[in-house]
Parts: C-alpha cells; sequence; structure tokens
C-alpha cells in the first residue's frame, strides 16, 4: 500500500483513537497528578426550620481567585498514588513489622482499600477467565456435535446469558440466592443448615459472583469457538479418524491445536474485561465482602463529596494492571507474527 | 444535535407521565424549568405541580435514587441542565462546595414575599433553598407483636434489645428487626444517628480533624452489632427499600425507619391486612440513658442554579414556589409528607417526624466535609459488623480513610 492511501486510510479511527482514548487517558493522568486547593474555610451561621447553628463553609470568592490562578488545582506529584486510599506506601513498611507471618501480613494487607479491591479482582480474573474459556470450548463442541436441526435454537440459548444486560441477569440470580429464593431454599436444604445465606458470606459471597461472571462470558468464548469449529479441516478430521484416532483423540491433536490463536483472542478480551468487573458488585450489593478497582472508581465519584483525583489515581492505576496482565499475550503474539513474517 | 434530540425526547416523556395536575396560573410568561431530585412521593407531587406552571418555554423532571451522581455535573454547564435541584440539609452541601446554587434573597424579595421565614434556609445570611418538608428516621413497630408478648414501645434501643429478645425467644419471628444497614451510604447514616445519641463529637471543635475513635464511637459500634444479631442475616444488602419489602412480607417487627417511607407501609398496597393494619409509628429511640435521639432530622428544599439567565431563574422560582403551595395539597398528597405548607393537617402516619422535631433531634451536620466521612464510614464499619477486625481497628480505618481524602480534598493539611 502507498503511504499516502495508507495514511488517509487509518485516519478515522486514529482521529477516533485519539480523541476518544488517548486524550481522557492523558487528562486522567494529569487530573491524577493534582489534589484540590487548600479550602478557605469561614464560619457561618446556618438557619432554617429547625433553628440556628454555627457551622462552617467553603468561602467561594477566596476559592474562585485560587481556581483563576491554578485551575487544575495544587500539582500534587505522586502522592495521591503513595496515600493510604491507594498504593499506601508509608503503611505498608509498619504493616510488614508488626506482622507474626506473610498469612498475618497479607490479612492486614488486605484492610487497606486498594489492596482489598485488587485482591478480589485478580482473584476474579484468574478464576473466571479460564473457566469461560473451558465452558465456552465444550459448549462450542457439544452445540456443533448436535443434529443440524436444533443448532439453531441452541445457539440461541447459549447466547443469552450475554444478550441479557449485565445489571439485569446479575439482579436475577440475587434474587435467586436470596435466603427466600429457589437457589437459597435449595442451598439451605442440600446443606441441612438453615441459617445459611449466600448474600451474608465473604465466601460464598466471591464464589456467587465468580459464576455469574462465568455464566455471562462464557456465552462469548462459545460463539468465537463455534465460528473456528466451522473452519476445521475436515480432512484432517477424516484422516485421523481413519488412523483410528478417538473422539477425545481427534478433539486434543486437531481441533485444540486449530483453535488455538482464538484462544489468545478470548483469553485478552476476558482478561481486560474481567479485570474491570464491577456490575455484579453494584447488583448484588456486593460491597461489604468484594471490591474491584472499578468499583472503588465508581464509590470516589458517587459520594456526596466527588473525589476526582483518588478516582483518577484507580483509573491511572487499573489502566497499568490492565498492560501488565496482558503483556505475556502480547509478547507472544508479537513473536508469533515475527515468525510468520 | 440528533443525540440531544432523542434525550430530550426521552425526558419530555418522563416528564408529560410525571405530570398529571392540570394547568396553572403562576404569574410565568417565559423561561425554563429543569428539576433533577429524588424520587420518593412527596417530591413526585412537588415536580409534577410545579411542572404544570402555564407559560414555562420548557418544563421537565429528572427525579432518581441517583440525583447525588448527577446534579453536581449538571449544573456545572453554563447555561446548567438544571435549573433547580432538590436537596436535603446534607446534598445541598456538595452543591454549594462547588458554588452552583445562586443565593435566593433577590428572588424572595421580588417574588417570595409570602413564604415563611422558617421555610427560607439562609447560610450565612443568604438565603440559598427554600425547604417544604421535614424527615427523620424514627420507630416503626408492629402492635399485634408487641401486645402479644406483653410488651410496650420501645423507648430506648436497650428496649428495643430487649423486645427483639422476647419476640424471638416466643418464637414469634426469628429475626424481629430490620433496618437499612446496606454497606455504604445507608450503614454510615446508622452511624451518624447512634453516635449522635450517644453525645458524640464527629469532629475535633472548629476543625475538620475527625476524632470518633473514643468510647462513644466504640460504643455506638457495638450498639449496631447487637443489633445487627436480631436482622436477617443479609442485611448488609438491605437498603431502605428492601428493608420496607421485608416489613411488607410481615417479616420484622421493629425498626427504624424515614418517615417519608412510612405512608407507604402504612397503605394497603403491597402486603396484607394483618401487617399495614397493625403497622404504628413512635419516637425515635434514645441511647446509653442519653436525652438526645439516636436520630437525625432533615428538610427537603429546592434550589435555583447560578448558571443560568436570570429570566429562567425568576421562571424557576416562580414554578417551585407554586410546586410547594397550599393548592397542591389534597387527600392523596397530604399524608405523604411532613410538609411545611400552610393548611396541611398532620395523619397519624407523621407523628415520628413531628416527635423527632419536638424532642429537638440534632439535625444532620451541614459542614463542607462531612461528605467524605460519611463515605469514609460506609466503607469501614461492614468489616466489623461481620467480626473481621475489632471496633478500635475500624474506627482507626475510618479515620485514617477519611483524613487522606480530606487532605486531596484541601480540607487538612
Amino acid at each position: 500500500m502507498k503511504h499516502s492511501a495508507f495514511f488517509w486510510f487509518v485516519l478515522p479511527s486514529a482521529v477516533a483513537m485519539l480523541l476518544f482514548i488517548f486524550f481522557p487517558i492523558v487528562s486522567v493522568v494529569v487530573q491524577s497528578l493534582h489534589s484540590a486547593h487548600e479550602q478557605v474555610i469561614i464560619e457561618v451561621e446556618n438557619c432554617g426550620p429547625f433553628g440556628c447553628t454555627t457551622a462552617t463553609a467553603i468561602d467561594q470568592e477566596a476559592t474562585a481567585t485560587l481556581r483563576q490562578d491554578q485551575p487544575l488545582g495544587r500539582f500534587a506529584g505522586l502522592e495521591i498514588y503513595k496515600d493510604r486510599n491507594h498504593l499506601a506506601t508509608a503503611q505498608i513498611g509498619p504493616l510488614w513489622e508488626q506482622s507474626t507471618g506473610i498469612g498475618d501480613f497479607i490479612g492486614k494487607l488486605m484492610n487497606l482499600p486498594f489492596y482489598k479491591a485488587i485482591g478480589f479482582t485478580l482473584t476474579f480474573t484468574f478464576v473466571v477467565t479460564p473457566l469461560t474459556i473451558i465452558f465456552g470450548f465444550i459448549i462450542a463442541v457439544a452445540v456443533n456435535s448436535a443434529a443440524r436441526a436444533i443448532r439453531g435454537p441452541l445457539i440461541f440459548f447459549s447466547l443469552l446469558p450475554m444478550m441479557v444486560t449485565p445489571l439485569i441477569g446479575s439482579l436475577i440470580l440475587f434474587w435467586m440466592v436470596d435466603a427466600r429464593g429457589i437457589l437459597g431454599t435449595t442451598l439451605r436444604w442440600l446443606t441441612d443448615d438453615p441459617s445459611l445465606s449466600v448474600k451474608a458470606d465473604t465466601g460464598l459471597m466471591w464464589i456467587m459472583l465468580m459464576v455469574y461472571g462465568v455464566w455471562h462470558s462464557a456465552p462469548f468464548a462459545f460463539i468465537v469457538y463455534y465460528a473456528g469449529l466451522q473452519t476445521v479441516n475436515t480432512d484432517t478430521l477424516e484422516a485421523a479418524r481413519i488412523d483410528g484416532a478417538s473422539r477425545w483423540q481427534q478433539i486434543r491433536h486437531v481441533v485444540i491445536p486449530h483453535l488455538l490463536p482464538l484462544t489468545t483472542f478470548i483469553a485478552l478480551m476476558q482478561l481486560m474485561d474481567n479485570f474491570r468487573v464491577f456490575e455484579p458488585i453494584v447488583s448484588f450489593n456486593a460491597s461489604a465482602h468484594a471490591t474491584s478497582l472499578s468499583w472503588a472508581i465508581y464509590n470516589d465519584l458517587g459520594g456526596e463529596t466527588q473525589q476526582l483525583s483518588s478516582a483518577a489515581a484507580t483509573s491511572v492505576l487499573t489502566i497499568i494492571g490492565v498492560a501488565i496482565l496482558l503483556s505475556p499475550v502480547l509478547i507472544r503474539t508479537y513473536r508469533d507474527y515475527g515468525k510468520a513474517a | 444535535m440528533n443525540l440531544r434530540h432523542i434525550l430530550m425526547t426521552g425526558s419530555f416523556l418522563v416528564a408529560a407521565s410525571a405530570s398529571t395536575s392540570m394547568a396553572a396560573d403562576c404569574g410565568i410568561d417565559s423561561g425554563r424549568l429543569s428539576i433533577v431530585g429524588n424520587e420518593f412521593p412527596a417530591i413526585q407531587t412537588v415536580a409534577s405541580n410545579s411542572q404544570a406552571c402555564d407559560g414555562l418555554s420548557e418544563a421537565k423532571a429528572n427525579l432518581t435514587a441517583d440525583h447525588q451522581k448527577i446534579n453536581l455535573a449538571g449544573m456545572q454547564g453554563d447555561p446548567a441542565e438544571y435549573t433547580t435541584a432538590i436537596v436535603a440539609n446534607s446534598s445541598i452541601v456538595a452543591l454549594m462546595n462547588e458554588d452552583v446554587i445562586r443565593p435566593l434573597d433577590d428572588l424572595v424579595a421580588a417574588y417570595g414575599q409570602d413564604i415563611p421565614k422558617n421555610q427560607l434556609i439562609t447560610i450565612n445570611g443568604q438565603v440559598m433553598a427554600v425547604a417544604f418538608m421535614a424527615n427523620a428516621q424514627h420507630l416503626v413497630y408492629r402492635k399485634d407483636i408487641l401486645e402479644q408478648i406483653g410488651m410496650e414501645p420501645p423507648k430506648t434501643y436497650e428496649d428495643m434489645l430487649a423486645t427483639a429478645e422476647k419476640v424471638r425467644a416466643e418464637g414469634i419471628l426469628e429475626y424481629p428487626l430490620g433496618g437499612a444497614y446496606m454497606a455504604g451510604w445507608n450503614l454510615a447514616q446508622e452511624f451518624v444517628n447512634m453516635y449522635i445519641g450517644h453525645g458524640g463529637e464527629f469532629y475535633e471543635p472548629g476543625t475538620a480533624q475527625v476524632s470518633i475513635n473514643n468510647d462513644a464511637g466504640l460504643a455506638t459500634l457495638e450498639m449496631l452489632k447487637s443489633l445487627s444479631a436480631y436482622m436477617n442475616p443479609d442485611y448488609l444488602t438491605h437498603d431502605s427499600n428492601a428493608t420496607s419489602a421485608e416489613w411488607e412480607a410481615g417479616n420484622v417487627a421493629l425498626m427504624n425507619m424515614w418517615g417519608s417511607r412510612t405512608g407507604v407501609l402504612m397503605d394497603s398496597e403491597g402486603s396484607t391486612p394483618e401487617v399495614y393494619e397493625n403497622t404504628m409509628v413512635g419516637a425515635p429511640m434514645t441511647v446509653a440513658g442519653g436525652n438526645a435521639p439516636a436520630s437525625t432530622l432533615w428538610w427537603d428544599g429546592w434550589t435555583v442554579a447560578k448558571n443560568i439567565s436570570d429570566e429562567d431563574a425568576a421562571a424557576t422560582f416562580k414554578a417551585m414556589k407554586h410546586g410547594i403551595s397550599s393548592a397542591i395539597l389534597n387527600d392523596e398528597t397530604m399524608g405523604q409528607a411532613v410538609w411545611m405548607i400552610d393548611g396541611y393537617q398532620p395523619a397519624p402516619v407523621n407523628e415520628g417526624v413531628f416527635s423527632a422535631i419536638s424532642m429537638q433531634t440534632t439535625p444532620y451536620p451541614m459542614l463542607p466535609h462531612h461528605g467524605l466521612l460519611h463515605t469514609a464510614l460506609g466503607d469501614n464499619i461492614a468489616d466489623f459488623l461481620q467480626g473481621k477486625e475489632s471496633a478500635e481497628q475500624a474506627l482507626s480505618d475510618i479515620e485514617a480513610a477519611y483524613m487522606t481524602a480530606a487532605k486531596e480534598k484541601g480540607f487538612v493539611n
């Protein structure tokens, strides 16, 4: 392709990426390096239906001058990244010294909001991603070997969890595992424990969130694998059969190697998606048991006083986290392409 | 531009379905009205009556439980999307902090001379909001269950524990207490109530330095934990809506609940006669021998955005004033709230809030940095209630989380 043709070809998407991805990230990074101005507080008398009280308020005139001088706020450098609500660099050392062992240290570390969030986020990512891939593959193989007449309806039903809006899907599961819901009651009956409650137990809540994660994203893996299965070379399969390969051997030695590039693709997408786990925590009201990085951002912005810099710092840490997670897969893909070329 | 049209059509549909009131003459020739506010029956009444004013070039309302997440962003633009925000004594602070609402003195002088003085919320001598209703959390109880066990409605939280124990011991209900204890805002609110009941002070006098790691703080956490032992084990996922649903299902005998939500519990919808006929309200309870109720007083009122034209501000003021005039009171709207409107006749359902006012319950603190403490409380109490950490640890976590946030926002050094 000519250079000029290439330029015009990628220009629209390059502009879109600059506008909607690059500039917002720059703005988030800048925001995370600044904190709010020192507040000019004045004492005021507040009167209302319940009488008068002395309280404080922000002096808006003084603040307006400060804002005019430094519209971004005070430059804080990496202070916000290092504070207790993020990386807590000053707190970790003392915690290590107080701890009796590595288990005790991790327990204490999980009391800090950022590490609590990343603890759940990573567990979720590394449990849900492989399970999604395995279930997606099993469903794809099963649907592919079903009779042609029922494949259409089967595909439709297998895709349903992905079509349901995440918030609605998780609400449905939330009510089903309620102590008086169908799954909650069944669990009580199965375990013979009348006080068992999924919503009250941290471990069970984690399991439920992960079950939801797999339920919601397995259809994505399924549809990608199903499309891949249509391209498996039938000659190779037939040759394998003539050589006396069992069904399992055909899958292991013909189908799986053929689908490996797709697995890389699904793993990439799922790692990114699962690292941003958010909706189930909100709709399961699970924040007492599990928090994630995305939830922490939401929590910073959702309070009565918005903590923009704190949310920005967590966002940048999330981006760094995604980059670290994806780097092995990306490096591998890059090398493969290198070989091919 | 198309997107804007689609969005506007959406909000017009909402507006159209909400406004069932007849058109009214409010003395408006032109100007815009765009309301953002919380969603409960009393606010819906005010919004639909304001929208019914003749002469508005645009009249819409966006009422949602998530109003606090959108009102600030919707008022920072110039011109602001929302010309008025319906707020309470906690949420007005966030708008004041960012300087997005205008003083109303000139508008009151020109068009609002007849608004009673006690409805005007003045901050530093300037009218910033007009209140129209009062709210508080107070006792709600089941008369039949208390009669069955032969006990009076509790006056203190200690009595409440004893009553709950008896209800459980007699095998009537396994989890007799209810409460909006969902981790986050609701749970933090219960802490604020109980801490005030214990006579605690949130800050070192005259500063934004938090000081809750003290005896009152410890006693507060212990009381919350004792109460939670009598609640449905899922209590950390129950907000006000879920708690009301538990009540209507007949699973709860006693709870501390918002006055603005008791009307729904006492009407015949969504429940059986056994429950709604026996639902009674009582005064807010005290704790640990204190005189001040372990509750907070709230007002709900409306503000006017700063970044709008004088014409829009005047139109919004007149329309909202009509929305809280005596004309809106009828049989249906009378019991929706403790209105501060002339002609309001208190109903039995409102007695809880009236008791809260007459017992001189403390109003919820209106301090510019208190929202940060509320968030820190909401994030850190659940660990203690679940037995994952000690009360001292929970209090020191709250203090540390608050101080970090307050430092970032410039309230402390």
